[in-house]
């Protein structure tokens, strides 16, 4: 692939993504498409967010752009910048607008980490004009009717810094995501590690110890990405205690205390 | 040093006659204690009169028979054991009172021996987070932990030995108290007090004619049951339950009850049938890890918690309904829909809607249906106006006793410098507010130091953070064109390209959270606190312009039970009508008890998420209260506050009127982090000029 060219096939999800839905997330999400509505995924990491994401554009058969925030992340860095090659100036699409011009789906996961002022660059793509102005080249690109923005966020961070501004969250319909219920996860987790359903359940319960502890020292539970590593160790021969330690206790904290206690529950359980 | 001779009997009872007089009378002399002591070499000797000093200086009594018998203490244990033998004392007295240290002295045999245990031993005190949260992991209610005598639970308590060597290693001794706790968790998970009986145990045992017996037959037959129940849910869990399991295998004739108590769907039930069928047969050993039962405290815990919950429920649905846009008929019943574990989850108004429920009632339904099996109806309708009320009336008093210490009160430690340890749990805190005033003071204020207002907001102005470009960067955000053309005229002169060609966005952003802690002491009385106040209402016109987050909070109280922080401004307030009624309302109150206001607002400052984070004091002279906290006590505990918010990367900074301030801020925030103004008029001068040098 050359740096900055992507084709759009190549951004196309051919192989249907596994994705269990938790209610009525697929219709609202392809009526506000057809809508025309962008769409706000609300979330702790790891319920599935973006595994939704790679199955709507299957769905919809759309190319996905996904761009990952953080805290550098500039308005540049969506819209797109100058790069000089031979002694000449070349104007190269930024993954928003690349989005726009191919007509795809455009997924801007956990938003909040970007810095303020990128937040306000998808306004005017958000709400009825639809259109992208580029500053540095005085285009302004109009988005095609296939083309559909999705931003995601962490309501469970409980930062005032790390809040989404009225002015930005009212422009989306929002879905919202959380852990599924036990027997769905259960499935979920069998599925993605194929390590069966008593084990599968098994860790579905150790999650579900961890999130008693949420706000008791430790900021999130287990989420379902971090059960299916667990399997998906557990398959490929480690046992289920060193598993449960190095892909969940380890990841979710450091505090001794707090690891202790996650191993002794893990140790129960097995 | 070691050279030297020991003293002699008549040397020690001289020191001792001045140095324990408080304690000596006619009757009472401290000539055993001297005989005892000169048998010892002079480094024990020293090490006995240097303890004899300090413990004088907390209770003389207890001196006393310290000095009594440190010469036996001394000859049993090694100096490191010694020692602890020394502050466990100190210990039981600052929490029991004078007798209990006395007899904690005294069983010098016993705490050399436990000493000499010590690898092996695990206590509840280093185990005890681990294990609360192991238990809060495991779900169901909330258990609190506590140390006693033995291990039992009254189903909202789980209570274990403070200390546990019962087996040879530390390791399996760990195990044990792992394996006590979680088999008295399963008494409250796996039914076996069912809340709609609560004397059922008690009632059950007393009719029969040997009810010890009874109630331990009982126990060994739950046991039974419990440890299929484990066995079912948590394999991991029962194989270390088995390890400790060391009894000869139970009589064939229990074997058909065994059968029935080890099935899935047996219940408590079926432990009283096998009780009674089985009653007068021999009890069996009782495995290590069942603990004991008390029925009693069982029934009246359930009792009380039975009550406490329904009110609680009925009061907050009530609440909740309330919310609601339509307004609830009265006796109206709420829905509750069970998740698929059983346990209450979402609930609905009577007409259908539904309600959101906040996660403390949501533990308090789960608590109630672990106790029921379900929520009953009457739980769920909602409280009536004239309904019951829970008798809420909280005393002050009570807060130290801990009656409800976890409601609105915090307790600290505090550091004493003279045993080198923290007094544990010693003070209790409680934030209040300050009783707003509505006078005129701010804008007068403003006006009379107009000119220095105006002239503080343009360097405040200056200092605030601006977006600077920056050129010819090596990296950045974009392309810096000017040095690009330069760069190709360069390069086709046969010069090298310049690597400069892009610009650089910088943001300065300030990122600053600033604590201000407010003398509130009886000595600020007058024109201290004017001034004070003053210097606040300047400083925050300024921060409002630099838009650092800060929070202003007055301190103050008198003994270490009543230690007081007064909120002013928290950070999430914005800077308004209230926050200036309340600056106008900062009046004078009694001691300056300063570590632990430093250790709370430390606490509250670590909570904000900003790179640099200030603790700014303002007070006017030493820390001091009522109960002996003056002197180098209380300003070795400020300094180990401030060294405590140091280590959570706080910078902390005092500014003072104290003329005297020299000889003790140095050593309390470090040579660099205090100011001294010799005016108090000039305060308001000052301080936004320091803060201003402080931050930028």
């Amino acid at each position: 692939m050359e740096p900055g060219v992507v084709k759009t096939e190549a951004l196309l999800v051919t192989k249907e993504p596994y994705y269990e839905p938790q209610g009525d997330e697929i219709l609202l999400f392809e009526s506000a498409y057809r809508n025309q509505i962008p769409v706000l995924l609300k979330g702790p990491t790891g319920s599935g967010k973006t595994r939704f994401m790679e199955h709507m554009a299957w769905r919809l058969k759309r190319p996905l752009v996904t761009v990952s925030c953080h805290d550098d992340l500039t308005a540049s860095d969506l819209v797109g910048r100058y790069l000089i090659t031979a002694g000449d100036t070349v104007w190269v699409d930024g993954p928003l607008a690349r989005a726009v011009r191919i007509g795809g789906l455009c997924y801007l996961d956990e938003i909040v980490e970007a810095r303020k002022d990128t937040t306000v660059v998808i306004h005017p793509l958000a709400d009825d004009r639809r259109v992208l102005p580029i500053e540095k080249t005085g285009e302004v690109l109009c988005a095609p009717p296939d083309f559909g923005l999705a931003i995601s966020y962490n309501p469970g961070y409980q930062s005032v810094l790390k809040d989404l501004k009225q002015s930005t969250r009212q422009r989306f319909v929002a879905l919202e995501f959380d852990y599924p219920p036990a027997d769905l996860e259960k499935r979920i987790v069998d599925h993605e590690s194929g390590v069966g359903d008593e084990a599968a359940g098994k860790l579905v319960r150790f999650a579900a110890m961890t999130r008693n502890l949420k706000g008791s020292g430790l900021e999130e539970g287990a989420s379902t990405r971090l059960l299916v590593h667990a399997a998906k160790l557990m398959v490929s021969g480690v046992g289920a205690v060193a598993a449960c330690r190095g892909a969940i206790a380890q990841t979710l904290t450091d505090d001794p205390e707090m690891l202790a206690a996650i191993h002794e529950l893990s140790a129960s359980l097995f | 040093m070691a050279d030297l001779k020991p003293l002699t009997a008549a040397e020690l009872e001289d020191w001792l006659d001045e140095e324990l007089d408080a304690a000596l009378s006619l009757r009472r002399t401290s000539h055993t204690a001297a005989t005892s002591l000169a048998s010892l070499d002079r480094d024990q000797q020293d090490f006995a009169r240097h303890w004899v000093g300090i413990i004088a200086k907390t209770n003389p009594e207890l001196a006393y028979h310290f000095a009594n018998r440190a010469a036996e203490g001394l000859r049993r244990m090694a100096e490191d054991d010694a020692l602890a033998w020394i502050i466990q004392a100190m210990d039981v007295y600052d929490k029991m009172g004078l007798y209990p240290a006395i007899a904690a002295l005294s069983e010098i045999e016993a705490f050399a021996a436990l000493r000499a245990q010590r690898s092996r031993t695990v206590t509840l005190e280093e185990i005890g987070p681990v294990l609360e949260l192991f238990l809060q992991g495991l779900s169901g209610r909330r258990l609190k932990l506590e140390a006693g005598e033995s291990a039992f639970t009254d189903t909202t308590h789980i209570t274990l030995p403070a200390a546990i060597a019962l087996l040879p290693t530390r390791r399996e001794n760990l195990r044990l108290y792992k394996a006590l706790a979680a088999h008295l968790w399963a008494q409250t998970w796996f039914g076996t007090f069912p809340g709609d009986q609560p004397a059922r145990l008690l009632t059950h045992c007393q009719s029969l004619p040997d009810a010890a017996y009874a109630r331990d037959l009982f126990h060994a037959l739950e046991t039974i049951r419990l440890d299929a129940c484990l066995a079912r849910e948590l394999p991991g869990l029962y194989r270390e339950l088995r390890a400790l399991q060391n009894r000869p295998p139970l009589p064939t004739s229990w074997g058909p009850w065994i059968t029935r108590l080890e099935a899935l769907h047996a219940t408590v039930d079926d432990t009283y049938q096998a009780l009674d069928a089985l009653y007068g047969e021999p009890l069996p050993a009782p495995h290590p890890y069942q603990g004991m039962i008390d029925a009693q405290a069982v029934a009246a815990a359930l009792k009380e918690r039975m009550e406490q919950e329904r009110v609680a429920l009925q009061n907050a649905l009530k609440t909740i309904l309330e919310g609601q846009a339509s307004a609830p008929d009265e006796r109206q019943r709420v829905v509750v829909r069970k998740d698929e574990t059983g346990r209450p989850d979402l609930a609905f108004a009577p007409d259908g809607q539904p309600l959101m429920v906040p996660p403390d009632v949501r533990a308090l339904m789960q608590s109630i249906a672990q106790d029921l099996g379900d929520i009953p109806e009457e739980y769920l309708v909602a409280a009536g106006d004239g309904a019951y009320a829970a008798d809420n009336a909280k005393k002050p008093e009570d807060v130290w006793k801990g009656t409800y210490h976890e409601e609105g009160a915090f307790h600290y430690n505090e550091w004493d410098f003279k045993r080198q340890h923290y007094r544990k749990e010693w003070c209790v805190l409680r934030e209040l507010d300050v009783h707003p005033v509505h006078e005129p003071f701010v804008a007068d204020t403003l006006r009379k130091y107009a000119g220095l207002a105006a002239r503080l907001r343009k360097t405040f102005e200056a200092l605030r953070g601006e977006n600077a470009i920056l050129r010819r960067q090596k990296q950045g955000d974009d392309i810096d064109f000017d040095a690009l053309v330069q760069g190709f005229a360069d390069l086709r002169t046969g010069r090298e390209l310049p690597d400069g060609l892009f610009l650089h966005n910088r943001r300065v952003a300030r990122n600053i959270a600033v604590m201000f802690m407010v003398d509130m002491s009886g000595s600020t009385k007058g024109w201290i606190n004017d001034a004070e106040r003053e210097s606040l209402v300047l400083l925050c016109e300024a921060l409002e312009i630099l838009g650092d987050r800060y929070a202003i909070y007055g301190f103050s109280g008198i003994t270490r039970k009543r230690c007081e922080i007064y909120r002013v401004k928290r950070f999430e307030d914005p800077y308004d009508d209230s926050v200036r009624s309340r600056i106008t309302g900062i009046k004078p109150q009694d001691y300056t008890r300063m570590g632990v206001a430093i250790r709370h607002l430390c606490g509250l400052l670590s909570g904000v998420e900003a790179r640099t984070k200030i603790l700014l004091t303002l007070s006017d002279g030493k820390p001091d209260d009522y109960d002996g906290y003056r002197g180098e006590y209380g300003i070795e505990d400020t300094r180990q506050a401030l060294l405590e918010a140091r280590r959570d990367g706080i910078h902390a900074f005092c500014i003072t009127i104290d003329t005297d301030a020299r000889d003790y801020l140095p050593h309390m925030y470090g040579p660099a982090n205090y100011a001294l103004i010799d005016d108090v008029r000039k305060l308001p001068l000052k301080i936004s000029d320091i803060y201003r040098r402080l931050t930028s």
